[in-house]
C-alpha cells in the first residue's frame, strides 16, 4: 500500500432512497492510468465528485493523496487536477490568460507562473496563437490546452471526466500521448470515457454497473476472464445487466 | 490572496471583452436616463383644449386668456353648442373642454359663485387628471386675483397651493432617484446572476469548485467588479442628471454614496442568490427581470406612488429594497435630508441586505454538497 494514491473502501453515496454509488472499493497506484468505465447513469460522475471533494460520501472510507475525503477535502484540492467533459477554458480569454488564471488559482505566481506558462505555450505549439481567443481554437487544441492546464501545478493525481468527447481518433490519440507523458512524470491519471478503444490504453480498467464496480483488471486480464477479444464486448456483457436508465 | 486578485482581473477582462455586457453596463444607464428624462414626463405641455363659452362676458374672456397663456394648453377651438363637445372628443384631437355657464360673470359678481364645467378625455386617465388640475389651478388663480382686486371680498374660495421641493413639478427630479435604483438593480443583480450562471453553464464553475479557491473567494471575485462598475454608473447618472436635466443635489454626497453602496450590496446578494437557484443564463435572466426588475419598476414608487396602490401591493412593496432606497435617495437629493431623518429606511435596507447575504451564502454552500 506504500504508493497507493486513491484508496476507497465501501464508498457509498445515497440520494434519498437512490443509491448512486454502492460500496465501491479500489486501490489505485501512483503513476497508474486508471480507466473508469460505465454506462450513463451508472454512478461514475457521483464517484468522481466524491473523490474530488465536490460531494460528501454517505458512508465508507476514501483517501486521495493520503488525505481523507471526509475531513481533508481542502488539502486534497491542492494536490489534484481536474478536467471536465465541458472543456473548462474561458472562450473569451487567450490561451496565455487561461493558463495564467488557472495557474494563479492553483497558487502559482510570479516567475514560476511565467516560466511555466511560456513552457506550456511552447510545448503545445501555440506560439502564434497566443493573442487569439480560445474560442477560435479547434476543439482538439482546446482539450490539449485544458489538460495541460489541469496539470500545471504538478498534481499527484489528475481526474479527467470524458476529456476527449467530440474529436476524431487521431486527435484523441494525440491527447492520449499527453496522458502517457503525464503518467511517466508520476502523475496518476483517473479517466472516465465512453470510447472503448481508449479503455485499451489504460493500465487498469473498472466497469461500473448500477452503482457497483462489476469488474476491475488490466484490459488484457478483463478480456481473458470474459473470454472476449475487445473491452467493448466485456462492457456490453456487463452493461446489459443494468436496470437503471439515464440519470 | 494572489489567486483572488487573478480572479478579479480575469473577471474585468471578460466584462471588457463582452460587447453585450458593456452595452448593458454603460449604454443602458445613459439611454434610460435620456428616455425617462426627455420622453416620459408627467407634466403636460401643449394639450389641445376647446372652450364652450355660453356667457361671453368680461370675466370668461379674462379666464380664457389665462388658459391660452398657459404653456400647458393650446387653445385650439371655440365651440358654439353642447352638441359639438362629444363630436370633438370623438375626433380625438381635444383633451379637454372648458364650459362656462350662461351669465357666468354676472353670477360670480352677484352671488359669489358660478359654475365651470371641465370635461376631459379620460381614455388617458393620467393626462386627464393632470389637465384637469391645471385648469382648476388657473381658475382658482383668477378667483384669487379678483378677490385681491377688492371685488367685495367673498368671491369663490381662496386656495393657496405650494409644491414643496419640486416646485416646477419636474418629473425628471422624481425619476432620477428611481432610475438609480433600477439601474443598480439591473447591473448588480442581473449581471452578476448571469455571469455566475455562465460559469456554471460553461463548466468552469466545476473546475473552480474542485480548485483550492474557497467558495467565498469565487463569490467575492464575481461580485467585486460589478460593485465597482455600479458605483461608476451612479456617478455617471449623477453627472448627467446634474448637467443635462439640472436635477438638484441638496444632500450629503458621502451619505449618498454610502447608501448607494448599501443598496448595491443588497442587489449583488440577490444576484448571487438567483444564480444559486438558476442553472442557466436564460433562467437567471428571466428570474432577475421578472422577480427583481419589474417589482423595482412598478412597486417601488418609482412610477406609481405606493400610497395609491391597493393594500396587498402596499404590503408587498415593503420587502422591495428599491422602495426604501428610493425614499432615501429622494430624501438626500431633493430634500437634503441627513441620516437623522433616514436612519429608519437605512436600517430596513441593512436588514434586507443581511438577510439576502446569509440566504445566498447558505444556498451557494448547499449547491456544493
Amino acid at each position: 500500500m506504500a504508493d497507493s494514491v486513491i484508496v476507497t473502501k465501501d464508498l457509498t453515496r445515497v440520494f434519498g432512497d437512490f443509491t448512486a454509488v454502492d460500496a465501491i472499493t479500489m486501490d489505485i497506484k501512483k503513476g497508474e492510468i486508471f480507466g473508469f468505465l460505465g454506462a450513463n447513469g451508472a454512478g461514475k460522475t457521483t464517484a468522481m465528485k466524491m473523490l474530488t471533494g465536490l460531494l460528501t460520501p454517505s458512508s465508507g472510507e476514501a483517501s486521495v493523496s493520503g488525505y481523507d475525503v471526509f475531513t481533508e477535502s481542502e488539502k486534497i484540492k491542492k494536490r489534484i487536477g481536474y478536467m471536465s467533459q465541458k472543456f473548462s477554458l474561458y472562450d473569451d480569454l487567450t490561451p496565455m490568460e487561461n493558463i495564467q488564471f488557472y495557474g494563479g488559482v492553483y497558487g502559482l505566481y510570479g516567475k514560476e507562473l511565467k516560466q511555466k506558462s511560456e513552457e506550456l505555450i511552447r510545448s503545445l505549439g501555440l506560439q502564434d496563437k497566443r493573442s487569439s481567443l480560445v474560442g477560435s481554437l479547434p476543439l482538439g487544441w482546446k482539450q490539449k490546452l485544458a489538460f495541460a492546464i489541469s496539470i500545471i501545478h504538478d498534481p499527484g493525481i489528475v481526474f479527467l471526466d470524458e476529456p476527449t468527447g467530440g474529436v476524431d481518433p487521431i486527435t484523441r490519440r494525440q491527447f492520449w500521448e499527453r496522458i502517457y507523458e503525464a503518467s511517466d512524470r508520476g502523475i496518476t491519471v483517473f479517466v472516465t470515457t465512453h470510447y472503448m478503444d481508449e479503455a485499451e490504453y489504460c493500465d487498469r480498467v473498472s466497469i461500473m454497473v448500477d452503482g457497483r464496480i462489476e469488474a476491475m483488471d488490466s484490459p488484457e486480464g478483463l478480456k481473458a476472464s470474459f473470454n472476449t477479444s475487445t473491452i467493448e464486448d466485456v462492457f456490453i456483457q456487463l452493461a446489459r445487466k443494468a436496470e437503471r436508465g439515464d440519470e | 490572496m494572489n489567486s483572488f486578485t487573478g480572479f478579479v482581473i480575469k473577471e474585468f477582462k471578460q466584462i471588457y471583452r463582452d460587447t453585450r455586457t458593456l452595452m448593458v453596463l454603460f449604454g443602458m444607464p445613459v439611454i434610460m436616463l435620456i428616455l425617462f428624462g426627455f420622453a416620459i414626463r408627467n407634466e403636460v405641455t401643449n394639450a389641445n383644449i376647446a372652450v364652450l363659452d355660453l356667457s361671453k362676458d368680461e370675466v370668461t374672456r379674462e379666464i380664457i386668456r389665462k388658459l391660452e397663456a398657459s404653456k400647458a394648453f393650446e387653445l385650439s377651438d371655440y365651440l358654439e353648442s353642447y352638441d359639438e363637445v362629444e363630436q370633438r372628443f370623438r375626433e380625438g384631437n381635444i383633451k379637454e373642454v372648458v364650459v362656462f355657464e350662461p351669465d357666468f360673470g354676472n353670477k360670480l359678481g352677484k352671488e359669489g359663485q358660478a359654475d365651470v364645467q371641465v370635461i376631459t378625455d379620460a381614455t388617458d386617465p393620467n393626462l386627464a387628471n393632470i389637465v384637469q388640475s391645471y385648469t382648476g389651478a388657473i381658475l382658482l388663480d383668477h378667483v384669487r386675483e379678483m378677490n385681491a382686486n377688492g371685488m367685495d371680498g367673498k368671491v369663490g374660495i381662496n386656495v393657496l397651493t405650494k409644491m414643496q421641493y419640486n416646485p416646477e413639478l419636474k418629473s425628471v427630479n422624481l425619476f432620477v432617484p428611481g432610475l438609480i435604483a433600477v439601474i443598480l438593480m439591473l447591473v448588480s443583480a442581473l449581471m452578476t446572476s448571469i455571469s455566475i450562471t455562465r460559469e456554471k453553464e460553461m463548466g468552469n464553475m466545476e473546475i473552480l469548485l474542485v480548485s483550492p479557491l474557497k467558495p467565498y473567494h469565487i463569490i467575492l471575485g464575481k461580485v467585486l467588479p460589478y460593485l465597482v462598475l455600479s458605483v461608476v454608473n451612479v456617478i455617471t447618472i449623477l453627472v448627467l442628471s446634474k448637467f443635462i436635466f439640472q436635477v438638484p443635489f441638496r444632500g450629503n454626497l458621502v451619505l449618498f454614496f454610502a447608501e448607494s453602496t448599501l443598496f448595491i450590496v443588497t442587489a449583488l446578494s440577490l444576484g448571487v442568490f438567483i444564480s444559486s437557484v438558476a442553472n442557466n443564463q436564460q433562467t437567471a435572466m428571466m428570474v432577475s427581470l421578472a422577480g427583481l426588475l419589474l417589482p423595482t419598476l412598478l412597486l417601488s414608487g418609482f412610477i406609481f406612488p405606493v400610497s395609491s396602490m391597493p393594500l396587498p401591493l402596499q404590503v408587498i412593496s415593503n420587502i422591495i429594497p428599491a422602495k426604501w432606497f428610493l425614499i432615501i435617495v429622494r430624501g438626500i437629493m431633493l430634500k437634503g435630508a441627513g441620516i437623522t431623518l433616514l436612519w429608519k429606511e437605512t436600517l430596513i435596507l441593512v436588514v434586507i441586505a443581511l438577510l439576502f447575504i446569509v440566504l445566498s451564502l447558505k444556498k451557494f454552500k448547499v449547491r456544493l454538497q
